[in-house]
């Protein structure tokens, strides 16, 4: 039996105290369930174990040895692995070179290819997932790379294992998967940290849970059935959220949107779709059914092989994103880090990225203009940062997500385009979003959704569209469709089971 | 009062710790260099710096997009040998200066064409550039320099206006105009989020690929004026003149805390830079320096600045 013990442990950055006063026994063989708002200082306490950064005071014992990491190596070495959020693979490289990276099985430094492949399956194996170990990583789906994370901390033998929202981009049988592999670490005596803002998945997987809210513990459960969602949501944001999506029926208008018969890459039939002023469609489906790529081909992001489209009843030629942001037609993708966030640059730039272009004339920018817009919506959206000019790599990944939001919010908006807009986001921003999106739909603003939250889909929509293979495979109105009904036409026809085990 | 004198240093030198570094390095040279704080000297040391500075200009947009040219080099020597034929054949300035610039905006605008167009390493593009560029100036001059006939030309790089050499206005003129168009022009702006990030940029409806000729274009227009310039100051147009001159620009930027893979960059610390590189050099020039150790100054002064600068990075990520 081991026992991680954290004692006191502060740590401030500039203008922020990030932690203070943390102190927690985490004991093997049990799974310790971690929650709190975006910037409730979850993330920092993650990166201190795995040596990112160093606390400022206090100390992390394992088995009563006081360990000290001066960089992440440190840390992999002494038994700690983290598996982030955001995935860090060389997408150039094979499946197999990153599983071994740093390890490579060598003679005298000449790669033993045939081992390296032959050590990668092994390690693969036990996720039962059609993954080719000769693959690069760039060509992998979100889902599979971070397979490949969580094998390669597997493969680390950590002592301690800390997942930081493993599930955000999971499927349903992929989370099982995921789930019976924890069981089987937790049987091996090993110690689990589980970060996640899907609250109902802690219970199905956490012993003890631990609340964060504004650097502080503000909540411990030893024995996680002694308390329950309610509780739990309430501690995390410091008061009680009732109906997260807010629901509320409004007018629509005529159709705002109209695309017929779209045929592109990504897609297998041609699509046919309405979005009428107002109204809010929920489109679902598992991942690589097509929906990026769908929306994609909406905003032009990507060509268009035929297929009319037509805004407010005007045709208009599919051409670049530029040509769709004009039109009032905008996309929020994603994946914040490669699609959406301008990392070393600031939140005001950020924001203001497309929409300077309204507040120039002729080209030279209009700073009092841009200064009031990002003042605006850091207020209006409630995103967290010390000042406007903070680089936006520094804040959490929910204000990040906000100041997207924001980019987009501040056009002259007829269709809004979202991608996953609550990945990995805690409840509070969560709801937080959902009025915003129940906000625009009032303006008359027309929203297609993309989501692989069944509840999230059925919660804020009017109208679910269900994608599989490429194509549109179901209709439902709102309130005319269970998560079964729904599920079950996300799964692909034909090879839905894969034969595993 | 003691607090806000502190946070002000502290401001001064997370923003700009090579300006803080210069002006120490400036006063110092000038206590204990003979001459160097001097107005003839100090008129000498802008002149010699002024082909640099006003192609790392343009140099840090191509940079601060997340791209690189090597090519510039060649577009000085060609448009200068170019004017030099020009001006004699045509006996006209003002056509001379012309085409000489704009031969440099053509070169500019076929490597951004094929960069942006073709996702080209740029690397590569302007490396093939820089040798096609080289030998056509090798053809137009057969190799020698070529003396220019008309001395109204020579005006340009050599007289003066207030008392200053023209040239130095002349840089001094492209860094506020650069300066603006980095800081207050969408432009400049979608310069920087292209190099941050290019997919991100595209999807914000930046035109990217427009973005990136612009750049390059720009780039060649002032490297073919400045050849015109040089070509002014030496009263010929000089086939091998500006060796390694590309990688100087390049290093003044980057001592000057331009990123390498793009995002950020100042017009104030590519200016720091450019004027670190030249006050080296003058001083070393001034203590009769051999030129061959002159070389092992400069690249040991990079080095120092990178490394001092990912250690100020690091510094302010752990605190």
């Amino acid at each position: 039996m081991g026992i991680l013990t954290i004692k006191n442990v502060e740590k401030n950055f500039p203008g922020v105290k990030a932690l203070s006063g943390i102190s927690l026994n985490l004991e093997s063989g049990k799974v310790h369930a971690l929650i709190g708002e975006n910037g409730a200082g979850k993330s920092t306490f993650l990166k201190i174990l795995s040596g990112v950064y160093e606390p400022d005071t206090g100390v992390v014992e394992l088995d009563g040895t006081v360990l000290h990491f001066k960089n992440p190596q440190e840390a992999i070495e002494k038994g700690i692995s983290v598996i982030y959020q955001e995935l860090f693979l060389v997408n150039e490289l094979s499946v197999a070179e990153n599983l071994l990276l740093g390890r490579l099985p060598n003679t005298f430094g000449f790669v033993n290819g045939a081992l390296v492949r032959q050590e990668a399956e092994k390690l693969l194996t036990m996720f039962c997932e059609d993954i080719d170990p000769q693959a690069s990583v760039g060509s992998l789906s979100i889902s599979h790379r971070q397979i490949l994370e969580i094998a390669k901390a597997l493969s680390r033998n950590a002592r301690v294992i800390a997942f930081d929202e493993p599930t955000s981009s999971l499927s349903e049988r992929e989370i099982n998967k995921l789930f019976e592999i924890i069981r089987d670490l937790k049987a091996q005596g090993k110690i689990i940290i589980y970060v996640s803002h899907r609250i109902q998945e802690i219970f199905q997987i956490c012993d003890t849970v631990t609340v964060f809210r504004d650097g502080q513990i503000v909540e411990h459960f030893n024995d996680i059935k002694k308390t329950d969602m309610d509780t739990l949501v309430t501690r995390m944001v410091g008061r009680p959220i009732r109906d997260i999506y807010n629901y509320e029926t409004r007018p629509q208008g005529e159709n705002i949107l109209s695309i017929h018969g779209l045929i592109g890459p990504g897609l297998s039939e041609p699509v046919n779709l309405d979005i009428r002023s107002g109204e809010i469609v929920g489109l679902f489906g598992l991942i690589g059914a097509g929906r990026t790529e769908l929306l994609k081909l909406i905003y032009g992001a990507e060509t268009v092989t035929s297929g009319t489209m037509k805004i407010n009843d005007v045709q208009y030629p599919q051409a670049s994103p530029g040509n769709s942001i004009r039109r009032g037609i905008v996309f929020c993708p994603e994946d914040r880090k490669k699609e959406g966030i301008i990392a070393i640059r600031s939140v005001k730039e950020n924001i203001n990225l497309s929409v300077r272009r309204s507040f120039s004339r002729w080209g030279i920018i209009n700073e009092a203009k841009e200064t009031a817009n990002a003042e605006r919506f850091i207020t209006a959206l409630g995103i967290k940062t010390p000042t406007p000019n903070v680089k936006i790599e520094n804040l959490s990944g929910g204000n990040q997500q906000k100041a997207i939001i924001a980019r987009w919010i501040s056009e002259d908006v007829k269709v809004l385009l979202f991608d996953e807009p609550t990945r990995g986001i805690d409840v509070g921003a969560k709801s937080e979003i959902y009025r915003i999106i129940l906000n625009l739909a009032k303006k008359g603003i027309g929203v297609l959704l993309v989501s692989s939250d069944l509840p999230e889909v059925i919660g804020i929509s009017d109208r679910i569209l269900v994608m599989s293979q490429g194509r549109i495979s179901a209709e439902y109105p709102r309130g005319k469709a269970t998560e079964e009904e729904i599920m079950k036409a996300a799964l692909p026809v034909e090879k839905n089971v894969v034969a595993c085990n | 009062m003691k607090i806000s004198l502190n946070r002000l240093s502290k401001h001064l030198w997370e923003d700009s710790g090579m300006l803080v570094v210069f002006v120490i390095l400036f006063i110092g040279l000038s206590l204990f260099v003979p001459y160097f704080f001097s107005w003839v000297n100090m008129l000498g040391l802008m002149l010699s710096v002024s082909m640099v500075g006003m192609v790392a200009c343009t140099m840090l947009f191509c940079l601060a997009s997340g791209d690189f040219d090597l090519s510039v080099e060649a577009i000085v020597a060609f448009s200068g040998v170019l004017v030099a034929v020009l001006i004699n054949q045509t006996k006209s300035i003002p056509l001379g200066i012309f085409l000489g610039v704009f031969s440099g905006a053509l070169v500019g605008l076929i490597n951004g064409t094929i960069i942006a167009k073709f996702k080209i390493n740029a690397l590569i593009v302007t490396l093939a550039m820089m040798q096609i560029v080289k030998g056509l100036t090798f053809i137009i001059s057969n190799g020698s320099a070529v003396g220019i006939y008309e001395s109204k030309f020579f005006l340009l790089g050599t007289g003066r206006t207030l008392d200053m050499p023209n040239p130095i206005w002349i840089t001094a003129l492209l860094f506020v105009i650069f300066g603006f168009l980095l800081n207050k022009t969408i432009y400049g702006r979608n310069t920087l989020a292209i190099g941050g990030n290019k997919e991100a940029s595209r999807l914000s409806g930046i035109n990217v690929d427009r973005i990136k000729i612009i750049i390059f274009t720009v780039q060649g227009l002032v490297s073919g004026f400045a050849g015109v310039v040089l070509a002014s100051r030496m009263t010929s147009g000089q086939p091998n003149t500006s060796q390694g001159f590309s990688l100087d620009v390049i290093s003044a930027c980057v001592l000057g805390g331009v990123s390498l893979s793009g995002g950020a960059g100042t017009i104030t610390g590519t200016l720091v830079g450019v004027l670190i590189m030249g006050t080296v050099q003058n001083a070393m020039n001034l203590m009769n320096i051999s030129s061959f150790y002159q070389y092992v100054v400069r690249g040991l002064i990079l080095l120092v600045a990178v490394l001092f600068d990912q250690f100020k990075q690091n510094q302010l990520k752990r605190s």
